[in-house]
């Protein structure tokens, strides 16, 4: 498949997720469209790790292992996502027992 | 490289320690203690002794200028545990922890200064920001400090994303992560390399509190715990920098004249934007916040104009602006009112710290003989070499700061307390620590071919 469909579905899910985090009221809501903000650049890494792979067999370039970094920024990427999963989803429990909601539209204290 | 592993391993130490040892004060002198071996190593290194031998397989690179950089934050941070160290009890029972997170964040903050591939900028990145969204809300009571560590978590992880579109936006255009190695010209202008750039630019900018992605700057370092603002605001902020210079002189140095336009307008805003809202500010918390905006703008004159002036001047800059602000704010974390009147009548009751208060001021508003006045001059010749009005924008805007920055200072010098009872009580040994603090930062303004002559040899 040309790289084009992997391009256009990554930066569709990506958009999907700005557009959610600047709609959405709910922290939890907001939380998840930036966890799939971070999957669309996941698989557009994965898309581009192939297509290099398969330029660099086509011209035959002899580097080790063509396009294998790609893949490897991945793994980082979901090491690091889980990691912040959990200081986020702390933080948002914090605020719960607080004020008893996760709706952002409560945070405006600091306005001024 | 040895200071990057060795805060790592301390950061874990300090983490046990608190089950070993109950006493506050000897945690504090072991992470002092560990802070100075930190630093020791760093001058070893730049002097060419490594304590490991690790092919670093193109992933690290500490030349010469990250080394200065991770020599001045450190100090920074020296003085800063050494000034706001004790504060930090008051925020609440995990003391060691909260050492324990700055230590972690310490080795992120060498990595994003030594970075030479994409994979570890974002991961430096990522172990900043990660503690940080954690100190900011150490507060756990305090509604103002959840509210900030949730803003900051949920714009930080948006702005990561935006970051790591852009760098895969990179990777298909280039094939590999290396930040060093620029770009072939004839693919300069594909539509990947643009939007790469494109997202490049503003994530750091968010990351740096550039305008027009300041807007969660002012909040989160209002409602975060007063000795965390200290550190985000200066150490932090600095090796951001260091890393949004890197990034644009080696990584994007050939599409100079697409991005240059674009940074000229983020200063130009962010100096307006800050300078401006700084003035109408009641509280010197929020106007500090603002301030920090506006000195960002300084330095982004740095990526503006890469050449060698700008890059010494950011290191100048790094130095006065971290240890100014960070003394001021060691002052204000003693403090029970935040407003511009809790400053009154200080110079009666307490004339070492009303006067060395003064100098940090000075120094942040760009006065001769302290080291802001050079590191403004720095920046400003910089820009002299591309655009003259930039330079004459951001004079206009230096003189604006000396407005809210005097305000402080007159009611230091100029006032009487109405209360006595709301004067501060500082600890003993407080006064002299900011009193040399501040004469460090006199002579930095005076003698600083001692920090630049480190570049060199």
């Amino acid at each position: 498949m040309p790289i084009n469909y992997y391009l256009f579905l990554a930066i569709a899910l990506f958009s999907i997720g700005v557009v959610g985090v600047l709609t959405r009221r709910n922290a939890i809501i907001i939380f998840m469209c930036i966890e799939l903000m971070l999957n669309a650049v996941n698989l557009l890494l994965v898309a581009f790790s192939k297509m290099h792979y398969k330029q660099a067999a086509a011209a035959a370039i002899p580097i080790a292992n063509p396009g294998i970094d790609g893949q490897l920024f991945v793994f980082f990427i979901m090491v690091v996502a889980a990691a912040e999963v959990s200081v986020g989803l702390a933080i948002i429990v914090m605020l719960y027992r607080n004020i008893h909601s996760v709706d952002i539209n409560f945070l405006n204290r600091l306005k001024h | 490289m040895n200071a990057l592993l060795v805060s790592a391993i301390l950061g874990v130490l300090l983490m046990l320690s608190s089950v070993f040892i109950k006493n506050k004060s000897y945690i504090h002198t072991l992470a002092l203690a560990g802070l100075a071996g930190l630093f020791m190593l760093n001058l070893a290194e730049l002097n060419g002794w490594l304590l490991f031998e690790i092919d670093l397989k193109g992933m690290l690179r500490f030349d010469r200028y990250a080394l200065v950089m991770n020599a001045i934050m450190l100090a920074s941070l020296f003085f800063y545990l050494l000034l706001s160290g004790r504060a930090m009890e008051k925020v609440g029972p995990h003391y060691a922890d909260y050492l324990a997170l700055l230590f972690f964040i310490c080795a992120g903050l060498f990595m994003v200064t030594g970075y030479a591939s994409l994979l570890i900028l974002f991961l430096g990145i990522e172990v900043i920001s990660i503690p940080l969204y954690i100190l900011t809300g150490s507060d756990k009571r305090n509604l103002k400090s959840n509210e900030a560590a949730l803003k900051y978590f949920l714009l930080g992880s948006f702005s990561t994303g935006l970051l790591l579109l852009g760098i895969a936006f990179f990777y298909g255009a280039r094939g590999n992560f290396s930040a060093t190695v620029s770009v072939d010209p004839t693919v300069v202008g594909s539509s990947l390399q643009l939007a790469s750039l494109l997202l490049l630019l503003f994530a750091m900018s968010f990351k740096v509190s550039v305008a027009p992605f300041h807007f969660w700057t002012p909040d989160v370092y209002d409602g975060a715990p007063t000795v965390f603002t200290s550190f985000m605001a200066t150490i932090v902020k600095v090796a951001l920098f260091a890393a949004f210079v890197r990034l644009f002189e080696d990584t994007f140095s050939l599409q100079f004249s697409i991005w240059q336009p674009w940074v000229a307008g983020f200063v130009v805003l962010t100096l307006l934007i800050g300078n401006l809202t700084a003035v109408f500010q009641q509280s010197v918390k929020r106007m500090l916040a603002y301030s920090s905006i506006a000195q960002a703008g300084f330095m982004l004159l740095a990526v503006y104009a890469i050449n060698g002036d700008s890059k010494e001047g950011l290191l100048l800059y790094a130095a006065s602006y971290s240890l100014a602000t960070i003394g001021i704010f060691a002052v204000l974390s003693h403090l029970q009112d935040y407003t511009f009147d809790g400053f009154n009548g200080l110079a009666k009751k307490q004339p070492v710290v009303a006067a060395s208060l003064a100098i940090f001021f000075l120094s942040l508003a760009g006065i001769p003989l302290t080291g802001g006045f050079l590191a403004k001059l720095f920046m400003i010749k910089a820009a002299l070499a591309y655009q003259p009005w930039l330079a004459i924008v951001a004079v206009i805007m230096a003189v604006v700061s000396v407005f809210y920055y005097f305000r402080v200072i007159q009611a230091m010098y100029f006032r009487s307390a109405d209360d006595q009872e709301m004067m501060p009580e500082f600890p003993k040994s407080f006064p002299i620590l900011l009193l040399v603090t501040a004469l460090l930062v006199v002579l930095l303004g005076i003698f600083p071919e001692t920090l630049l002559g480190l570049l060199y040899f």
